[in-house]
């Protein structure tokens, strides 16, 4: 749906991180860490990977992507409004009453925003609505391809497990999973609360194509992307090593980050750290403009 | 009856994470599962007290819960907590089969309830909890109105040899229960005596009850207000007798209208002595985001609600 270079990408990016430190300052709740650090992957996916139209989300030849760890709305909403699909002016309803930037995406036919194909915030529950969507899309013969995003705390529901078993199973290729791999969850580091490693060799022994990558290096991520949907007769897995927080400096690589937002002094800060991009913020703060 | 007041703020959550604490001292069997969100429930408190009776399980509910039933087998009293969607929902199968059907008394403790969970939105409003709960055969179902009462009915949890699950809140809300009032799991609190009608509360619409009665009182309208923190199993004698006394029953909950306490209380009132009642309670739809208040107003639960509901039942009462 966009065709931006690698630069262009970058910036997008950091006008993204910065929407959502604005995003969060004004809504007062949401999660902070997640977004942050998955900036570059969204920027990657909507403004070239991704094959779609905002102006006509449903249009049939679109690329499906999945959100399934929900709480990250914020890096989703605010990439949504940047590629053209609503109003940047909108992001500043987030959590709002009356307003469609649900605390977790919720369902287009409801109050959902346009872009989203089904709800999450249950965590672990993406990965069979992405396998289910790819066999179908297999059984016409169509060439739309397939992502889903996990977290890696995420991981710890079983359900996202018997997904895998069941893409594997049945050979599904147009579909890619990205796994953010920031080694943060809610309560401690994910290794803490439930070990995941080593998570690429389970994932192998569960029949997946495995591609290590680093989530924060636009690059690679894109050759990563590349790489992985030219694999035939069985799907992708992307573990992409991300850092929880990315672009600001006092919240990076803390999962106390998880699942709370800047407060004034703090957001400040943060943004002081992500310098102004040519795409512009969606709004201007009464002290930005002394 | 002395008046009820406020005495602080604090959160129904804490009084569950308090209670643990003191329960694992008083007792080595008590282990605790955590699933990723115990700075959230409070479990946080008991696995710092007690962190080799603390167990992390991921964010894995279903596993949380089948855990918990083993640890019933092994002689232990398993406490198994999470939002009240995730640890009702999301594993109710398990809780069925291995919890409810094979009678383990897991004591399942539901924090962040309700539509007052707020910004977070729909998917974490857990509304259907009371419901899935009360319908499963054994299961005693609890929703405390404040702090304390929250503290009380998990240190007196451990005596019930069955299957317990209990409800509770994310904010800090009035504490207005004390040792003053007699606590029994089972047994229905009349806060407020009264003689033309009877509101009947649970949960975070105890307090909304009695900030109603304020209103309708100075309108010459004597209302009682009964507490009802056990759901299951349901006093029903406190309600029957509510139903001849004041011939008149207003339900209220944050939950949907559907099964919750509206329901119970309906089932008991058709059988035994049929009564005009009301219900105020979500109206069969999913919640949004927003600020717990301005949801409570919107979704129709909030003291303002129960006093609409109070009129409507008294233009039906014979
Ligand atoms: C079924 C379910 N259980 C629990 C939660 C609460 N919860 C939200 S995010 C989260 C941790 C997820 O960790 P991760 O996927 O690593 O996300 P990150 O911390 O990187 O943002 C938990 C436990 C939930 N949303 N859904």
């Amino acid at each position: 749906m966009h065709n931006f270079s690698v630069e262009e990408l970058k910036e997008m990016a950091r006008q993204i991180r910065r929407d959502i430190m604005k995003m969060l300052m004004i809504s007062k709740s949401g999660h902070s860490g997640g977004p942050l650090g998955l900036a570059d992957i969204f920027s990657s996916l909507y403004f070239k990977i991704l094959k779609g139209n905002p102006k006509n989300p449903q249009w049939s030849e679109r690329d499906f992507f999945f959100l399934s760890a929900g709480h990250l709305a914020p890096v989703w909403y605010s990439t949504l409004a940047r590629a053209g699909f609503f109003p940047i002016s909108e992001l500043d309803t987030l959590r709002k009453i009356n307003g469609r930037l649900q605390g977790h995406p919720a369902p287009p036919k409801t109050h959902g925003l346009p872009g989203i194909e089904i709800a999450s915030g249950a965590l672990g529950q993406g990965m069979s609505i992405a396998v289910g969507c790819a066999l179908g899309l297999r059984l016409d013969k169509k060439p739309n391809h397939v992502f889903v995003l996990c977290g890696d705390g995420e991981l710890d529901e079983g359900q996202t497990w018997e997904g895998m078993m069941t893409a594997a199973h049945h050979n599904v290729d147009n579909l890619t999973a990205i796994v953010d791999r920031n080694f943060c969850q809610i309560d401690e580091r994910t290794e803490t609360v439930m070990k995941l490693e080593p998570l690429s060799d389970k994932w192998r022994a569960f029949g997946w194509n495995v591609i290590e990558c680093d989530g924060n290096n636009i690059e690679e991520f894109l050759f990563a992307v590349d790489t992985a949907k030219k694999v035939k007769g069985k799907p992708t897995v992307l573990i992409a090593k991300t850092f929880m927080g990315r672009g600001v400096s006092f919240m990076e690589d803390d999962y106390k980050w998880h699942g709370v937002p800047p407060n004034d002094e703090q957001g400040k800060k943060a943004l002081s750290e992500l310098a102004p991009t040519k795409y512009g913020d969606f709004i201007t703060f009464e002290w930005e403009k002394e | 009856m002395t008046k009820l007041q406020s005495k602080e703020l604090k959160s129904t959550r804490l009084g569950f994470g308090e209670a643990l604490v003191e329960l694992g001292k008083e007792n080595p069997n008590i282990v605790v599962l955590g699933g990723d969100v115990t700075g959230s429930v409070r479990t946080d408190l008991f696995k710092k007290a007690f962190p080799e009776r603390f167990f992390s399980v991921g964010v894995a509910e279903q596993d949380m819960m089948g855990t918990a039933a083993g640890f019933c087998l092994a002689g232990k009293i398993p406490f198994a907590s999470a939002y009240g969607e995730f640890a009702t929902g999301r594993p109710f199968d398990q809780i069925r089969q291995s919890i409810a059907y094979s009678e383990m008394p897991v004591k399942i403790c539901a924090s962040h309830c309700g539509i007052t969970v707020g910004p977070d939105g729909a998917t974490h409003q857990s509304l259907e909890d009371l419901a899935t709960m009360r319908v499963l055969p054994h299961m005693y179902v609890m929703t405390t109105c404040d702090y304390y009462q929250t503290f009380r009915a998990v240190k007196e949890c451990v005596n019930i040899p069955s299957p317990f699950y209990i409800r509770f809140f994310r904010d800090n809300t009035p504490v207005f229960t004390d040792d003053s009032i007699p606590f029994q799991i089972g047994k229905a609190q009349t806060l407020i005596e009264g003689s033309d009608v009877t509101i009947i509360a649970a949960g975070l619409q105890v307090w909304e009850a009695i900030l109603a009665e304020e209103i309708l009182s100075a309108e010459k309208i004597s209302v009682r207000v009964i507490n009802m923190h056990t759901i299951k199993p349901l006093d029903k004698e406190a309600i029957i007798k509510a139903a001849k006394e004041t011939g008149a029953i207003v339900t209220a909950e944050d939950h949907q209208i559907h099964c919750g306490l509206g329901s119970a209380v309906a089932e008991v009132l058709a059988m035994n002595h049929p009564t005009p009642q009301e219900f105020v309670a979500v109206n069969d739809t999913f919640g949004e985001s927003g600020i717990g208040e301005q949801l409570m107003k919107k979704y129709g639960i909030d003291k303002d609600a129960i006093v609409s509901a109070v009129k409507r039942v008294l233009k039906r009462k014979k």
